[in-house]
């Protein structure tokens, strides 16, 4: 493990390519552009063997697709823009169980235009079936790229972590990259049970009549549900090995010990959080943060725990359904079904197309749901 | 064809063309390949799950990416340093000439070790005739029906061969279905050469076209006759004519086999009649 003072994106891609994959195809996009650009560097390097240049982020996914289905570990990097144009085989990967791994630089999607962060690109993707893990910083990131291939081999499902676009992509950090000798102590080889060989033909992505199909999407809800195991233990694993974990690998909570009320998101924001709950703290206000990681496979058992002894939550996201409840927000809540008494639960949508979420903001949300009466606001 | 790779059973139509060209396809370039496949009547056919009538391994994710999922397999192959696996792309030409055709640019830039067979059959004919950009002036489709004003197809076909050979790859070519030896030894030249080859077949349709199941050969072959379809070979930038007919005969003869050219009057023919005609000028 060597520590490095770079940029996020080049730490990341420097994570993932010591996760030796076979092939990488990349399209540039802010604000993953930087991850595309680090690996096409290892890959003139010759320390990536393959790397497809596409003509468009449609093409990258497709052909990573392809790439796995013979055989080897793949990976991409993608936007906004980017991932909505995969969109259709985002849905087609996670149904032909090919384990690829995709790293997101979370940004707006059109329109307006916008290049800044918020989740909404990796949030519409939320019901296909792949794994989503949202990291609070570069470093988790970092550690998360193992992690991510650990998983989707596993579960033969693929795993998108998504990462911040310019908060994290583009901050300047000193970080801890794990060597790739390290990580293959940790990540075995690829090695799949099926895959496309001639000495053993077989069919993969064929088409299925209304007698079959559903039955295709019963089988990856049930093992997508059944991951969060997976994705815990991978990240315990790591933790062993590495000597850094982040909450239960599934939610990490922040002073919730005797919080009763507490502030629900993911990812960065999650800083700015803890820093408002330390401040409030002082004041004596019993305040906490519970930050989702895993959010699909989604831990409603780990979040209706976590907040169970809470009089007040509120659930901040930089997501949104437009003419329904939002996403995080109708997951917290949905954690709640089976349990006989649940805390108020308000929602807040905040930090759209890189709008500012400061500690005063978020000082601000705690103070609001402290009074304990629900509310749905945009911040 | 030394082994059988290519199934009895597969749903497809009686007289169809892609079928024929398919099972070409996979056992003159089989066993040792791989089988990407664009969304197509040759992907119903052949694989509904749980049967397959193929005998190699077969990929297929949606209709416009066959030639980006080629690439990332060939990449894959290389990275294990398996050189000798074809990598084979079959599809139509709605896939190929119009919703694919920026992955098959893309493919063709980076010049990826892919052999691209498009099988022509001139519209959307797995959804029900629905108008392409390889469709024929004057062909009615159901997107191009025959009106007051629009009599069928206002353009002419999209000229994929001269587009593909714009990208300057080592092999490219068309072929018909009414000339299986001339198909075949195209296969196994391009399948010898390294980077992006491509070649483009001529593929009747009976229920789209309106054309007798009996017919489908002659048809191939008639195309070719007319001079409507011309059989080039495009190796390292130069071009032959693979086949020239000794008098073309007259284009009407072609539209008579073919329900979707019924309407078709004297002046519209005169007008393909004289197309072909500067078409071939340029032939010597």
């Amino acid at each position: 493990m060597v520590k490095k003072t770079v940029e996020g994106s080049f730490a990341i891609a420097e994570a993932i390519k010591n996760c030796e994959p076979d092939v990488v195809a990349c399209y540039p996009i802010t604000s993953s552009s930087h991850i595309a650009e680090g690996l096409a560097q290892f890959y003139a390097d010759g320390e990536i063997k393959e790397y497809i240049r596409t003509e468009q982020e449609f093409s990258s996914i497709s052909a990573i697709v392809g790439a796995s289905a013979a055989g080897s570990r793949a990976v991409s990097a993608t936007s906004s823009q980017g991932l909505a144009l995969m969109h259709e085989v985002v849905y087609a990967a996670a149904g032909m169980r090919v384990p690829i791994v995709m790293a997101i630089g979370n940004r707006a999607l059109s329109a307006p235009l916008n290049i800044w962060d918020d989740w909404q690109d990796s949030i519409a993707e939320r019901d296909s079936g792949w794994i989503q893990i949202y990291c609070e910083n570069a470093q988790e990131a970092i550690d998360t790229a193992p992690q991510a291939f650990k998983i989707a081999e596993k579960v033969m499902l693929p795993v998108m972590f998504c990462i911040d676009g310019f908060y994290i992509t583009h901050s300047v950090e000193t970080f801890e990259v794990p060597g790739m000798e390290e990580i293959r102590k940790f990540l075995p080889k690829f090695n799949p049970k099926l895959k496309l060989d001639p000495k053993n033909p077989v069919s993969l992505g064929v088409y299925a009549m209304p007698t079959h199909y559903q039955m295709f999407r019963e089988d990856v809800h049930r093992d997508a549900a059944a991951s969060l195991k997976v994705v815990k233990q991978v990240h315990d694993q790591y933790g062993k090995t590495f000597g850094r974990t982040y909450g239960d690998g599934l939610v990490e909570g922040y002073k919730l010990k005797d919080a009763r009320f507490i502030l629900v998101s993911m990812a960065s924001v999650c800083g700015n959080i803890k820093e408002a709950v330390d401040a409030l703290r002082q004041k004596g206000m019993k305040v906490g943060l519970l930050r989702i990681r895993s959010y699909r496979p989604f831990p409603y058992g780990q979040v209706a725990k976590a907040l169970a002894k809470a009089k007040a939550v509120a659930v901040l996201e930089k997501s949104y359904n437009l003419g329904g409840k939002h996403p995080l927000y109708s997951d917290v809540i949905g954690s709640f079904v089976d349990e006989k008494k649940r805390p108020v639960i308000s929602s807040i949508v905040g930090g759209l197309g890189g709008k500012d979420v400061t500690v005063r903001d978020c000082e601000g949300m705690l103070k609001k749901l402290a009074k304990g009466k629900h509310f749905e606001v945009w911040w | 064809m030394a082994k059988k790779l290519f199934y009895p059973g597969h749903t497809g139509c009686a007289g169809c063309g892609m079928a024929i060209i398919f099972r070409h396809v996979v056992e003159t370039l089989g066993p040792d390949m791989i089988l990407v496949n664009a969304t197509s009547c040759s992907e119903i056919i052949s694989t509904p799950y749980p049967r397959t009538c193929l005998g190699v391994p077969y990929i297929h994710v949606t209709f416009e990416n066959a030639a980006s999922v080629a690439s990332g397999i060939v990449r894959a192959l290389k990275a294990q340093g398996n050189t000798h696996t074809k990598v084979v792309i079959f599809a139509g030409d709605g896939g190929t000439y119009d919703i694919g055709f920026g992955a098959v640019s893309g493919m063709l830039e980076r010049n990826e070790n892919v052999l691209y067979v498009c099988y022509d059959n001139e519209a959307y004919m797995n959804t029900g005739n629905q108008r392409s950009s390889a469709t024929p002036k004057f062909a009615r489709t159901t997107t191009s029906p025959v009106g007051k004003i629009h009599p069928g197809k206002d353009m002419f076909k999209k000229p994929i061969v001269e587009i593909v050979a714009a990208h300057k790859v080592p092999y490219v070519a068309s072929a018909s279905v009414g000339y299986i030896n001339d198909l075949n030894d195209k296969l196994r030249k391009a399948a010898s050469m390294d980077g992006s080859k491509f070649i483009v077949v001529f593929s009747p349709c009976v229920p789209g076209w309106g054309e007798d199941p009996s017919v489908t050969l002659d048809v191939g072959k008639l195309v070719v006759e007319t001079g409507l379809w011309k059989m080039v070979e495009i190796v390292d930038g130069k071009r032959t004519l693979t086949y020239r007919p000794k008098e073309r005969k007259p284009v009407g003869e072609y539209f008579r086999t073919q329900k979707r050219f019924k309407h078709m009057t004297k002046e519209m023919i005169g007008e393909m009649q004289a197309h072909v005609d500067k078409e071939w000028e340029m032939e010597g």
